[in-house]
């Protein structure tokens, strides 16, 4: 399975590097960041890598765009790209348009409700509830929950 | 492909497939277009009802093993969408829509004391809409329809969960964490479609599993396969991957936990099973590497540290929802054993599992509808006050550690069964001891349920029949698969066969 590192393997492939580079960026965002509307920025760049990843896949070198002429006489020799990846990425931006803004509006809600969007402050409000509960129905495990 | 593949359909029995997913689909936007409240669940019922009279007809076309192949628009595969239609996945199917037409019901009641009435027409729509993602995973045979279908029901389930914040606001960061977790694993598993995609050209599940038989194992597929198997585990909330589960579970409304619990990580088992059986050939020494070495132990860590989580709860719900995790790990053994009898155990349990926590839902769901909560220090003393609803939550509480009688019993012996004939002996002793930890914390629930004195100044009545009734009928379920044992093994065999015949299974 050896593959020499050539120069043309490398920017042959520069698509597929920075899909990898997108995606990782993407994911380390989503951990790393506390606050929710970074996360799902994060989660945004962590899609978009895909649609990359898709739309990389569909391209047939020396390709056209994949539109039949009008008369619909087809010249064989025409070499067109595949449309198919490209559609199915639509689906996959459409849902991640409704991911993001689903997200966005539980954002939303979270600061109603908590008063901040920051992950280490909802923890801590989580962990006074959780507190507060054990005192209260704690008894039958001695206490502790 | 075949003659049948080819012909169109022309009755209305052979659109059974499409109208599955159809109907619940034009159902959702129905509802919220009439917005009539008084209307709205009673929709959302009929749409049930018809949709699980439709998972009937098709679970009786497939049972004898046969196959149906419904074209989407007429587009024959592997170019159209192909809904594919065997016994595995009309077994998902019935229960599903069975669970959805048991638990609209018994909503009603919970619902309404859990849910401002301004949101119920929306909820049912969201509910709908859960649905039909659920089905549309379980019907597809194309590969991308999976994840659309999938991101349809995930959607809509955080919508679900979030509007459990009327009871306790942690109900929306349970939410937002899921859908953080959810989505990354619906890309991950895009991304393994992807590579398939590249690495075969073909999306439907059926000349997927053809190709990569000819092409056998390279690199592409190996990344395809880690891939998809993460981004499912995300779903199924297999053990490293389960953050998301007892939140969510312990926060949405109770009637969205019933539902969840019994439908949404079977569903998501299902398309696992799937993958790694009929697309990816289950000889294929990767897999049965990862399935060995990866799966299994991770199962078995399920299996006991989910339990010991579960044992020191001081809250049913939250309880019930680490055991839920528990038991997804008894499904992935049964998998990874990679046998007929590991799957017919998985099957199986799937089945039995999802009736089994959707009583025990319903109990606490009644519950929090009487004492306002379901801490044990809340509900103690109940089993007096609420005879029936008590007496169901044991059943559920019996055959959630599977004792004989009940249906939890039959999975488990089968899955035991199966790892004696694969001489996994250790195995088998493990299984016996987790389900002693389930004892004890089904014991920590019928001991407060009965055996401690009720909260000074409560006087709680029993439940109203609209949930007593369904919530027995799943109970009875669970005795009644206890004992007519035929039912679930032989469907849940033919479904196995089905799955490991591999791709000749699926032509």
């Amino acid at each position: 399975m050896g593959f020499e590192l050539t120069q043309e393997y490398t920017l042959g492939h520069l698509n597929y590097w920075l899909f990898s580079v997108l995606m990782m960026t993407g994911l380390y965002i989503v951990v790393a960041k506390g606050n929710l509307v970074k996360k799902i920025v994060g989660l945004n760049i962590f899609q978009t890598s895909v649609f990359m990843l898709y739309i990389s896949m569909g391209k047939v070198i020396g390709g056209t765009a994949p539109i039949f002429p009008l008369d619909m006489e087809i010249d064989p020799d025409v070499i067109y790209t595949n449309p198919l990846p490209h559609v199915l990425i639509l689906t996959a931006i459409v849902v991640g348009i409704a991911t993001t803004s689903l997200g966005l509006a539980l954002i939303v809600r979270i600061q109603e409700e908590f008063n901040t969007i920051e992950e280490e402050d909802l923890l801590q409000i989580e962990r006074a509830i959780a507190h507060s509960e054990n005192a209260i129905h704690g008894e039958p495990m001695g206490g502790r929950a | 492909m075949s003659v049948e593949a080819t012909q169109t359909a022309m009755t209305l029995t052979d659109h059974l497939p499409v109208l599955q997913v159809v109907v619940p689909l034009v159902t959702a936007p129905l509802i919220v277009l009439i917005g009539s409240r008084r209307l709205t669940w009673t929709l959302a019922f009929v749409a049930s009802v018809i949709s699980f009279a439709i998972a009937i007809l098709l679970l009786m076309q497939v049972i004898d093993g046969s196959v149906i192949s419904y074209n989407i628009g007429g587009w024959a595969p592997p170019l159209g969408i192909e809904y594919r239609v065997d016994a595995a996945n009309a077994f998902v199917l019935l229960l599903v829509t069975g669970i959805s037409t048991v638990v609209l019901p018994y909503a009603r009641e919970s619902v309404r004391s859990e849910i401002p009435a301004r949101h119920h027409t929306l909820f049912y729509a969201a509910f709908m809409l859960c649905l039909t993602g659920l089905l549309g995973v379980a019907i597809t045979g194309d590969a991308f329809n999976v994840f659309v279908f999938l991101e349809i029901s995930s959607l809509s389930t955080y919508v679900l969960i979030s509007m459990g914040s009327y009871r306790d606001k942690r109900a929306l960061t349970a939410s937002y964490d899921y859908l953080i977790m959810g989505t990354i694993g619906a890309t991950f598993f895009v991304i393994g479609l992807g590579m398939l995609y590249m690495a075969t050209g073909t999306l439907n599940m059926a000349d997927l599993a053809e190709r990569i038989a000819d092409q056998g194992s390279n690199r592409t597929i190996r990344a395809a396969f880690a891939f998809i198997v993460v981004g499912m585990g995300l779903k199924v909330a297999i053990y490293p991957l389960h953050l998301w589960l007892p939140n969510a579970y312990t926060y949405a409304p109770s009637a969205v936990t019933t539902f969840l619990a019994a439908t949404a990580t079977k569903v998501a088992i299902y398309v696992l099973l799937r993958f790694t059986l009929s697309i990816f050939q289950p000889n294929f020494l990767f897999q049965v590497n990862t399935l060995e070495f990866i799966i299994l132990p991770f199962a078995i860590l399920a299996m006991f540290a989910a339990s010991f989580i579960a044992i020191f709860q001081t809250d049913f719900k939250r309880m019930l929802a680490y055991s839920s995790i528990a038991q997804i790990g008894y499904m992935l053994l049964g998998i990874s054993l990679l046998s007929e009898n590991g799957l017919t155990a998985t099957v199986a349990h799937l089945f039995n599992h999802g009736i089994t926590k959707a009583t025990l839902f319903m109990g606490v769901g009644i519950l929090v509808l009487r004492a306002g909560g379901s801490f044990y220090n809340r509900i103690q003393g109940m089993g007096e006050t609420m005879p029936w609803t008590s007496a169901a939550i044991v059943i559920g509480g019996l055959s959630l550690i599977g004792v004989p009688g009940t249906a939890g019993f039959i999975s488990k012996w089968v899955l035991i069964e199966a790892t004696i004939e694969k001489g996994w002996w250790p195995v088998s002793v493990l299984i016996v001891l987790s389900s002693l930890l389930a004892v004890i914390y089904v014991w920590r629930v019928i001991e407060t349920l009965y055996l401690k004195a009720p909260l000074a100044g409560t006087d709680y009545k029993e439940a109203p029949l609209s949930m007593l009734i369904p919530m027995w009928i799943l109970a009875l379920a669970c005795i009644y698969f206890g004992f007519a044992t035929d039912v679930t093994i032989n469907a849940a065999r033919t479904a196995a066969q089905g799955l490991l015949a591999g791709s000749a299974g699926m032509l």
